[in-house]
């Protein structure tokens, strides 16, 4: 119970009503929502086409809605890439207007609370208003949070990890009921690319430990303790060169593209090809794969593919 | 008689003033834009000066209207627009409450040492130094006491309140990292803080009339002024209420007479008459000079603490120079010729001679890239604000500290002026690199750096490498922040003594793919 401890620490013994709320949502960290995958209908949504609106409508649809995600009265955790203090026409971070939608189909779907945050690398208030993201989840009713603290970040174990044994989370991801990863497909100088479990370093506070200690490794390792329950990359606008910041607009190419799935690995995988990749050519996704924490073989998975 | 009013008046436009500049330097927020913050600061004297001679324009001409005011006033800019005056007035306000029998008694100018404080100064300015302008313009002392002690304490305030309101799940006030805090460049605040709640807790405003330049500056321009504080000797019982209360101890009731030249026009005497013979009258009268001053011990006490306390500061400077660090790799240490001034100071040359280290840039700088320095710039540049890539780096996208800057050290930029102004130029030390010393990807420097002046190209099987184009560096120190490699970077930015102009990056236009099958 590392989490209680640390309230201990960090609160002072006169704040026992803060304590005392805090170790009651401690239930949430261990309540068990999970559907089970076989539920789903498909592995793997790709579409492509439309707007990344449109896309995401009819390829949550397609996967039986929000609603076997979201239950009443859950909170859920929304989580785009917001790195970057950069226009969305640039593509480096995650496009406001899906992030808006996804947060508009949680709420209908009945969620109490959906949050959205991001450890971002550029000065988090230029991020947040730039990207259009803080925008675009007020308008849909989500709580945009600041992700630049580090008392918010708490300590965790990875189990399954060769290099990377802990690392410290951010709350709202240990205590939401629904984790909603939304990453943004885009080139990276390191990583090669980055999608779904690249997009995850925006939930830790050590982060640059990864880049000193073989960041491919650590990215693939920190896969095997945390699974969203949903992942859908944005394809839209693709950042294809000096990812993942990106120069000017001509970086980026409009691909109208979206991937939906609840396994990270298959989804980098396909995305990567969208990409124009092989999934071998980045490597934390042979990573991952090797280590058990989803597939990157997608000949094996049931892959519903949407042309608007 | 409306000049009993006076007193409430300058209270209420002393506190306008006071409250306002404190806001201002404590917002850690970035609330307060810009041009609300130019106007706040337009009247302060210094940097009104040196603004006026950085860019001779209506926009700077505050201590122009200082002057006049205090042609036809006196030295109302000490009561009313100096935020270290009205600072020392709360505290002897305090000080009347703690020390209840406290009154104030008639004492002698100290000539000899307000003429050495204001004469002084100039001269490293002829050599081009304002170091000392720097440590004795008072609202930049007040800048930095607010700055580096209040803000500090403000965030604290601040992420209490955030961590007790997140146990409720509310996430509406967000905490403020504040990690930057350093002994060495906050001594001479805190020395000064000392020395001001001393000084004016004992003494009232003996500050402003013996070390202030600017005090004495307005001092002797009073002399001539049209209005003076008068006592009127036809009317005059010498009960000695008015002098019970002069923070200035600047009347003398034994020759009925006020030295105006220290009067900060407080207006605290007028009320207390019963025969209403001390206030403002137009002057008239014919000018004696007398000559009152003879050199006296508290003098002399005054100047030997003085030396002391200057030495002391210096010997402490000198002892906390840069310990080493310990290095296990066997990195190549970074040596860095010069520091980094910030975009718009134009050259080391032109901020550090115009800079009085107020620290309104610390405070505005999002990313706290911009840190009072300590001895970056050498000893007479000491406090004045430098980028320091370990706190973190420049936003590409920002240009604010050339917006506050009450000076005209950092001249306003324009987003796209700024985005090719060079400050400083990338360094690259392989042998240092991740990707070398350890052969893991990285790309750190890379991922962070906006124009691609550091991109990585490949290197040995799957792995990329940093590779510099230092034309297209803007100097920001995105890539040395971010560089995991410790104590001793691989990748860092050396300041430009003279800031250049960077080449603007270009790629072409990449072109759109059609795919008219999924590809998997």
């Amino acid at each position: 119970m590392k989490r209680r401890e640390f309230i201990k620490k960090s609160v002072g013994a006169g704040v026992v009503a803060g304590t005392a709320i805090s170790v009651l949502n401690n239930e949430s960290l261990f309540a068990i929502n999970k559907y089970k995958s076989d539920d789903l209908p498909y592995d793997l949504v790709a579409i492509k086409g439309g707007g990344p609106e449109a896309m995401f409508d009819k390829a949550i649809a397609s996967l039986g809605g929000m609603s076997k995600f979201v239950r009443k009265n859950q909170t859920v955790v929304v989580k785009p890439n917001i790195g970057w203090d950069s226009t969305p026409e640039r593509a480096a971070n995650t496009n406001p207007n899906l992030v808006g939608r996804i947060v508009e189909h949680c709420i209908m779907a009945g969620a109490k609370d959906v949050y959205v945050v991001d450890h971002t690398c550029n000065e988090w208030t230029r991020c947040y208003r730039n990207s259009g993201i803080e925008d675009a989840v007020k308008k849909a009713g989500g709580k945009i949070v600041a992700g630049n603290s580090s008392g918010n970040y708490h300590p965790v174990e990875i189990k399954g990890g060769k290099v990377l044994k802990n690392a410290r989370v951010h709350e709202l991801i240990l205590e939401s009921d629904v984790f909603i990863n939304v990453p943004t497909l885009k080139s990276h100088g390191g990583a090669r690319l980055s999608i779904c479990m690249k997009n995850l370093m925006g939930i830790v506070w050590n982060r640059s430990w990864w880049h000193a200690n073989d960041l491919q490794q650590c990215i693939a390792d920190f896969s095997t303790y945390i699974k969203p329950d949903l992942n859908v990359v944005d394809a839209y606008r693709v950042l294809k060169r000096n990812g993942p910041r990106g120069v000017s607009v001509n970086d980026v190419v409009t691909m109208k593209y979206q991937v939906l799935g609840t396994d990270m690995v298959a989804a980098d995988a396909a995305s990567t090809k969208i990409f124009g990749l092989r999934p071998e050519e980045v490597r934390h996704i042979t990573l991952a794969h090797e280590l058990g924490s989803g597939t990157k073989n997608l000949d094996k998975l049931k892959i519903n593919r949407i042309t608007i | 008689m409306f000049q009993k009013y006076l007193k409430l008046f300058r209270i209420f436009v002393s506190l306008v003033f006071v409250v306002s500049i404190s806001l201002l330097f404590i917002d850690f927020r970035g609330i307060i834009p810009a041009s609300v913050s130019d106007i706040i600061i337009y009247l302060q004297f210094i940097p009104s000066i040196i603004k006026f001679i950085n860019i001779l324009g209506f926009a700077a001409i505050g201590f122009l209207i200082i002057i006049i005011l205090n042609l036809l006033f006196g030295r109302v800019y000490c009561s009313t627009v100096c935020p270290l005056g009205v600072l020392q007035d709360v505290i002897s306000f305090m000080a009347k409450r703690i020390r209840k029998k406290k009154k104030y008694k008639f004492a002698r100018a100290h000539n000899v040492l307000r003429y050495v404080f204001l004469i002084l100064p100039l001269i490293p300015l002829i050599f081009g130094s304002i170091f000392l302008i720097n440590l004795l313009d008072p609202y930049s002392n007040f800048g930095r006491i607010s700055s580096d002690l209040l803000r500090p304490s403000a965030i604290g305030i601040n992420n209490l309140v955030s961590i007790l309101l997140e146990k409720l799940n509310i996430y509406s006030v967000h905490q403020v990292d504040y990690q930057h805090f350093k002994l060495t460049t906050t001594l001479f605040p805190i020395a000064f803080t000392g020395f001001i709640i001393w000084i004016s807790f004992y003494h009232g405003r003996l500050f402003c009339n013996t070390v202030c330049p600017v005090g004495t500056l307005l001092g002797l321009l009073s002399r001539i002024s049209i209005l003076k504080i008068r006592i009127n000797p036809s009317t005059c019982t010498k009960c000695g209420k008015c002098i019970a209360v002069c923070k200035a101890n600047c009347i003398n009731i034994k020759k009925l007479d006020v030295d105006f030249s220290r009067c900060i026009a407080c207006y605290n005497c007028i009320k207390p008459c019963p025969e209403d013979a001390i206030k403002y009258q137009l002057d008239m009268r014919k000018k004696t000079k007398t000559r009152e001053e003879t050199i006296d011990t508290d003098k002399r006490e005054f100047v030997a603490k003085s030396v002391i306390y200057a030495l002391g500061l210096f010997g402490l400077t000198k002892l906390a120079k840069s310990q080493p660090a310990n290095n296990e790799k066997k990195l190549i240490p970074v040596e860095k010729e010069n520091p980094v001034s910030p975009p718009g100071s134009g050259s080391l040359r032109h901020y550090n001679n115009n800079c009085t280290a107020c620290h309104l840039c610390v405070t505005a700088c999002p990313t706290k890239v911009l840190q009072p320095s300590f001895l970056e710039f050498g000893f007479t540049g000491m406090m004045q604000p430098f980028m320091d890539y370990k706190t973190n780096y420049c936003n590409f996208e920002c240009t604010i500290c050339g917006d506050v800057c009450p000076t005209g050290a950092i001249l306003p930029l324009t987003v796209e002026e700024k985005k090719l102004t060079q400050i400083g130029r990338v360094h690259f030390i392989m042998k240092n690199c991740i990707v070398y010393t350890d052969r893991t990807a990285c790309g750190s420097c890379s991922e962070h750096c906006p124009t691609q002046a550091v991109s990585m190209v490949p290197y040995i099987e799957d792995l990329t490498i940093p590779f510099i184009n230092p034309p297209t560096c803007v100097g920001c120190g995105a890539c040395e922040y971010a560089c995991p490699v410790e104590p001793h970077k691989a990748i860092y930015v050396e300041g430009n003594s003279i800031h250049q102009p960077a080449e603007k990056p270009y790629f072409e236009k990449l072109e759109v793919e059609d795919q008219e099958e999924f590809p998997f």
